[in-house]
């Protein structure tokens, strides 16, 4: 899901960085001390669920779960997110300094955007609750894979169908991304409903 | 289990403020990234190479970070030759192999793996604990200093708790599949992990709210950086500025 530092050139670069810086201080400026535990908390959260491998077919992908974070945090989503990737970057060498704009903006956009159009189903049935779970796992991993498709095209028109290859063979990983979406939200509503509506 | 393996030892790396290998890995990377040219990036590659051989990584760790961040790289080298395009094309056996795209591949290969060298041996050298408190001295927002800073300590904990679920499952005879009920059993075990994490975020809040706790996090030790971080730094900023410069001779 990262793009590798020394893969993008500069316009995009800097215009990922920017949008990022924007995307955070928008997320920092709606929170206060009294839930800043939490986010950093649910960071730590999405931090651990990259680490969770699920088989798919014969081999395994690794959670990313971004859409549940902005079902739970809405535009706190960014900031945390953008913290996890830096994490992940200090940890594993996933990404990087420079890259973290783009990775941010491709990885937290789509999760808050999700997270805002959907947190209001959060509160009707039970169908409407699954249906929103899987819609925000699904499309913000189709919204971030094409956002990074779309990053790997603006850098470099040759890219175009090495981008497409990688959209598509993020396709299953979106359902799963769907299904754990749903049940997680599910699993929530039933034990700690209070996660869901931090945001209301 | 998550663990910062290159953060220990002693030499001249992980000896230096970690402000000064910040802004020294700012800079060299800001110019390996935005270089087009070979030299600069082989160059680059090879010098950023030597800062890591000098703060002494273990070898195996090191050539798996290395092969697991090269796996995109590794994509890169199989599908751009083959859907680049571009002028030059030279056809082996029946696959017409693009020119433009190997080289392509080769450019930013040496530029990932240049940045990566930089980042293992200026960044990776610091604890995280000490890089966001060098990175809110440089100015970066209190509040986002802070998440970095918290989740950091929470990490492991909450790791430890997912890792606990996991194995209370395995011991009930679960056995990961393609199948829904997998599925459903990942979801409950992290949609638990969250549980266990909220809940606990509420008692560390109580707790740092009965301790005075104001929104600011001091460190223990707070070096200052001293005459031998400056000479490094200005070292580092010459090895910056001499990648800048290769393409003007």
């Amino acid at each position: 899901m990262h793009i590798s530092e020394g893969v993008l050139t500069a316009p995009v670069l800097i215009g990922g960085a920017a949008l990022t810086a924007a995307g955070t201080a928008v997320g920092l400026k709606k929170l206060d001390y009294d839930r800043i535990m939490t986010v950093s908390l649910l960071s730590a959260a999405f931090f651990v669920a990259s680490l969770i491998h699920v088989p798919v077919g014969p081999g395994s992908v690794h959670l990313l779960l971004g859409g549940l974070l902005g079902l739970i945090l809405g535009w706190g989503a960014f900031p945390a997110i953008v913290v996890a990737l830096l994490l992940q970057a200090v940890f594993f060498q996933y990404g990087g300094m420079v890259v973290l704009g783009v990775n941010g903006l491709n990885i937290a956009g789509p999760a808050v955007l999700c997270g805002l159009v959907l947190a209001r189903w959060l509160k009707g049935s039970r169908k409407e609750r699954m249906a929103a779970g899987f819609l925000a796992g699904f499309c913000s991993m189709f919204l971030s894979a094409l956002l990074m498709a779309g990053a790997l095209f603006l850098s470099d028109q040759g890219f175009l169908r090495a981008a497409g290859l990688l959209l598509a063979s993020h396709l299953p990983v979106m359902f799963i991304e769907g299904v754990i979406t749903m049940f997680v939200v599910g699993f929530l509503a039933r034990v700690q409903p209070e996660i869901l509506s931090l945001d209301t | 289990m998550i663990e910062e393996p290159f953060a220990e030892g002693n030499t001249l790396f992980h000896r230096r403020d970690t402000r000064v290998k910040l802004i020294a890995a700012a800079a060299i990377t800001l110019v390996l990234a935005l270089t087009s040219s070979f030299l600069v990036a082989s160059t680059g590659c090879i010098l950023t190479g030597m800062l890591l051989a000098l703060s002494r990584p273990t070898p195996s760790l090191l050539l798996r970070r290395i092969g697991s961040v090269n796996l995109f790289t590794l994509f890169l080298w199989l599908t751009l030759p083959l859907t680049y395009g571009g002028d030059k094309i030279v056809s082996f056996f029946f696959l017409d192999i693009s020119l433009d795209g190997l080289r392509t591949a080769a450019l930013i290969t040496l530029k990932t793996n240049g940045i990566l060298f930089c980042f293992l041996a200026l960044l990776a050298t610091s604890t995280v604990a000490n890089l966001g408190h060098g990175l809110e001295k440089l100015g970066m927002p209190r509040k986002l200093a802070f998440l970095l800073l918290f989740s950091y300590r929470q990490l492991f904990v909450i790791h430890q708790e997912y890792q606990r679920l996991q194995r209370a499952a395995r011991l009930r005879g679960f056995a990961p599949s393609n199948s829904l009920h997998t599925y459903r059993t990942y979801s409950y075990l992290f949609g638990m992990t969250l549980v266990k994490s909220w809940n606990r975020a509420e008692r560390v809040h109580q707790a740092m709210i009965l301790r005075g706790f104001n929104g600011r996090l001091i460190p223990l030790n707070q070096p200052q950086p001293c005459r031998e971080d400056y000479l490094f730094l200005i070292g580092m900023l010459l090895i910056s500025l001499l990648l800048a410069g290769i393409p003007f001779f």
